[in-house]
């Protein structure tokens, strides 16, 4: 230690100077600065990594004229009934393929393949939802060349899937009679996102006593813009307005044709 | 339960964002949470203490501003806030579909220690 001025000189540092004279030229330690407390201002969407892949996604398949639809709903209001009736209907009108996402199990995906579309299961795990990267990936097993229309069977879930932008054109909300007409009310986030409204499961409509309605005045109050399609995938109710939306809404999607 | 992977989202960004400003500790986050993102603040709190455990957020403050669900009504050209989610003007009855503010999800900044 510098007797004169009490700093600690460490082995490192030169010290070969004669009778140690103040001011001395060895290398006091920095002063320890005291931490200094700064606000770093951020500002940006947390989501911002998943927001990224899905514009990606959605440049890929505007490229292509691919019209993309993310059907969401509660677990077992009949997604993927739905979503095989609307491939055997739409034939060859529109090529379709689909990526379903559950936590576990294969078993949409075999049910789906009946209708004779190309299928991808995605199993989350314990993820409650889809997210961009996973459709990324699931795409890369797809035969994209020619396909018009990807339709993406979210998990079941009425809460966690709202907040994932995959990269879709449209997003449809199923509600069946079933779920009860106050499900909107319950769950806004979710049905204020929604382009288009599905009321499912119409041929149960009278033993579940549903109010077509109050279910109807429901969904007004949280997506007043969504179009609303009454449907029965068994008992083919509605179906022919809601293929038909589709196959128009493909046609927007090519017009629009691919992205600058 | 999708709180965690947002909060884990979130963590990443500031903790990244914390070492490129040279900071030593995070001291607070702070985020904007819109009533209408479909996410509970209380369950970001939860996630967050967990998620930050061993890292240098460890013991901070999260704090969570909620963003009100705000509409423009085209009937009576204003702004309304919903209290209730529902989108429906308070004044005329009219359903909006406007939604100006309250699905954020952002981290918006935080306060660190620099050496």
């Amino acid at each position: 230690m510098c007797e004169d001025c009490g700093c600690g000189l460490s082995a490192g540092i030169a010290t070969t100077i004669s009778g140690h004279d103040h001011p001395h030229p060895h290398h006091h330690a920095p002063e320890p600065r005291a931490e200094e407390r700064q606000t770093v201002e951020l500002r940006r969407a947390i989501l911002e990594k998943n927001d990224r892949l899905a514009e990606r996604n959605r440049g890929f398949f505007r490229a292509r004229g691919i019209l993309v639809v993310n059907v969401l709903s509660s677990p077992g209001s009949g997604k993927t009934t739905l979503i095989g009736e609307t491939i055997r209907r739409l034939g060859p009108r529109l090529k379709t393929a689909v990526i379903v996402g559950d936590l576990a199990t294969d078993n949409d995906a075999r049910r789906l393949r009946d209708s004779g579309a190309p299928v991808v299961q995605i199993n989350t795990g314990t993820v409650c939802h889809l997210e961009a990267d996973m459709v990324a990936r699931a795409v890369k097993q797809l035969e994209m060349n020619g396909l018009d229309l990807l339709i993406i069977e979210n998990v079941g879930n009425l809460v966690c899937p709202a907040s994932y932008d995959l990269g879709e054109d449209l997003r449809v909300v199923l509600l069946s009679v079933t779920d009860g007409e106050d499900k909107p009310l319950k769950y806004p986030p979710m049905f204020h996102t929604a382009n288009a409204i599905i009321i499912s499961k119409l041929d149960l409509n009278q033993a579940c006593a549903f109010d077509l309605e109050a279910a109807t005045a429901n969904i007004r109050r949280i997506a007043p813009r969504a179009r609303l399609f009454e449907i029965s995938a068994k008992a083919g109710t509605g179906m022919d307005d809601w293929c038909n939306d589709l196959v128009r809404q493909h046609e927007a999607v090519k017009r629009r044709g691919p992205l600058d | 339960m999708h709180e965690y992977s947002i909060m884990q989202s979130a963590l990443t960004q500031a903790l990244n964002e914390a070492r490129l400003a040279g900071a030593v500790r995070v001291h607070e986050i702070r985020l904007r949470i819109g009533v209408l993102s479909g996410v509970v603040p209380d369950a970001l709190q939860f996630a967050f203490e967990t998620l930050a455990a061993g890292t240098s957020a460890e013991g901070a403050l999260l704090t969570i501003e909620e963003v009100p669900a705000r509409f423009w009504c085209a009937f009576c050209r204003k702004e309304f806030v919903s209290a209730n989610l529902y989108a429906e003007c308070p004044d005329c009855g009219n359903p909006s579909g406007e939604l100006r503010a309250g699905r954020e999800m952002e981290l918006s900044s935080m306060e660190v220690d620099r050496v």
